[in-house]
């Protein structure tokens, strides 16, 4: 491991450890009962009671599953359309009005619809995921396409390049870094997606724990340890995403 | 190419380019095409390559009954531009090889003509960089050896020496020399300098602006191979025929030539 390495974990590692402790010092100080705000301890004591009965698992299993499959079928779909987008205008002036309607509609309103639609199966949770991602990706996508050099253009087509060659060797590698941008905001909001389809119907999920550990159970250390779950899910989505495109994108 | 107009825009942001052009150019003969900036140079090569087709006339490539107009990937033009437009993610050799890559050559023959054109133009050793890492001179080596490795009958050069210093401009006058009484093609070039023109070409025409036309034909009788040719007796009548025209053909103020020795400032 080098020493910048090394210098990198170190500091993620007091950050969390501030974390804590600040935490942990708000409930000693003002002195907030349990299911309010638990400390800290009591908040690792129950997560690790949680994953020890495998519980957690189930959740954790159920949620995962509906971002990999609502992110990657958003994703596809956002960068065929963004490209399409991209290269021509007539479609963007047709198709971007609805697409702009759609991403105002709260997906919070049209989760319970697509449940009556789809049959409130896991269908109709990863359409939710996948709507939700869609926007920012096919956004940036339109905008990357459009971003290639003109005068690259010019000289591939004086080779006499098709216009699908013109979009593979040129038009998506210097679209990819702005795609990528899409792809980090699109996997955050995967997470979102997620937890709000489990919010309208499911019966497995971190969303669908929080709902037990709020109005069954009122346990809100669990409460606490499905968050935390989702956002170190959040953050493992994340990071995936930035190492796929330290892979793909090359340094200009 | 007869009676070519090419025009662009339409009502009163409309430009005609060319009009009425005729320009006949010969098998293995270097042409050198002189103007302002806006003559439509541009266009007439763009023409040439296929990239652009005329509102009226026609043009051709090739010679008696084999002629045909251009068709951009036909092979028989190769064009070099004033940038030398690589794409940045690729090395110099996948670079050059892109023509074939578009054609769906493989690998090796990709990899082997690139080796072969870049040897050509003498940057053999930059194969793995990245246009990042070449010089601009090395940068346009490149993009002359991607016009040049499908052995065009035609090349046309768009001011492909204009960005670069003028000592490296007047080697690689040489050098494009030496490449064409090494293997003579028809080449066209583009240029904004008088010298490089008087050097290279066989004829010189000076097109007027706006619409653009072929104004003056200035024969370049001067044996060969021609060094840099500053003090040739020869060289400097044939330089002044062509700044003379050029100074006929525009108004004073739009030219550069009248008041100075070179016109290797004027900007692209």
């Amino acid at each position: 491991m080098s020493g910048r390495t090394l210098l990198r974990l170190g500091g993620g590692l007091l950050s969390l450890a501030a974390f804590l402790v600040a935490w942990k010092l708000l409930v000693l100080l003002t002195d907030t009962p349990e299911y309010i705000l638990p400390a800290p301890e009591v908040v690792i004591d129950r997560g690790v009671r949680a994953i020890g009965s495998g519980v957690l698992w189930e959740h954790v299993g159920a949620t995962v599953l509906e971002i990999v499959l609502g992110f990657g079928l958003g994703a596809a779909t956002a960068i065929a359309v963004g490209v399409a987008l991209g290269k021509s205008v007539v479609i963007e002036r047709v198709l971007s009005p609805y697409l702009v309607a759609a991403q105002a509609v709260p997906i919070l309103a049209l989760a319970p619809l697509l449940d009556i639609w789809f049959g409130g199966g896991l269908f109709a949770r990863v359409l939710v995921c996948a709507l939700i991602v869609f926007f920012p990706i096919a956004i940036a996508t339109m905008v990357g396409i459009r971003s290639a050099d003109p005068l690259l253009r010019e000289m591939l087509l004086s080779l006499g390049a098709t216009p699908g060659q013109v979009t593979t060797r040129l038009e998506i590698p210097s679209a990819l870094p702005v795609i990528f941008g899409g792809l980090r905001v699109g996997v955050t909001l995967s997470v979102i997606g997620a937890v709000v389809a489990e919010w309208v119907s499911a019966s497995t999920g971190l969303g669908v724990l929080i709902n037990i550990a709020d109005q069954g159970l009122f346990d809100t250390p669990l409460m606490f340890v499905a968050l935390a779950a989702l956002a170190i899910i959040g953050l493992a989505f994340y990071s995936l995403v930035v190492m796929v495109e330290r892979r793909l994108v090359h340094p200009a | 190419m007869s009676g070519v107009r090419r025009s662009f825009g339409t009502g009163e942001t409309r430009v005609v380019a060319l009009e009425a052009l005729d320009l006949e150019v010969a098998a293995g003969s270097f042409t050198a095409i002189i103007g302002p900036n806006g003559c439509g140079k541009s266009t007439l090569l763009r023409l040439a390559a296929g990239l652009l087709t005329p509102d009226a006339g026609t043009v051709l490539i090739g010679q008696e009954r084999d002629a045909a107009p251009p068709r951009a990937g036909d092979g028989r033009v190769g064009l070099a531009f004033q940038q030398p437009r690589l794409v940045p993610w690729l090395t110099t050799v996948e670079n050059v090889a892109l023509p074939l890559a578009l054609a769906g050559a493989s690998a090796a023959e990709r990899d082997r003509r690139a080796e072969t054109a870049l040897q050509r133009v003498g940057i053999q050793r930059a194969l793995r960089l990245r246009p990042a890492e070449l010089s601009g001179g090395m940068a346009q080596r490149a993009g002359l050896a991607r016009a040049l490795i499908g052995d065009p009958p035609l090349l046309l050069l768009d001011e492909p020496f204009s960005a670069l210093d003028a000592l490296t401009r007047e080697a690689f006058d040489t050098e494009l020399q030496r490449l064409w009484l090494g293997q003579p093609r028809t080449v066209v070039l583009v240029t904004h300098s008088v010298s490089e023109a008087v050097r290279l070409a066989d004829r010189i025409l000076v097109m007027t602006a706006r619409p653009g036309a072929v104004a003056r034909i200035v024969e370049v009788d001067l044996p060969r191979p021609r060094p840099v040719l500053s003090g040739d007796p020869a060289a400097a009548r044939v330089d002044r025929a062509v700044r003379e025209a050029l100074a006929e053909v525009h108004p004073p103020e739009l030219s550069p030539w009248t008041d100075g020795e070179d016109a290797e400032e004027v900007p692209a």
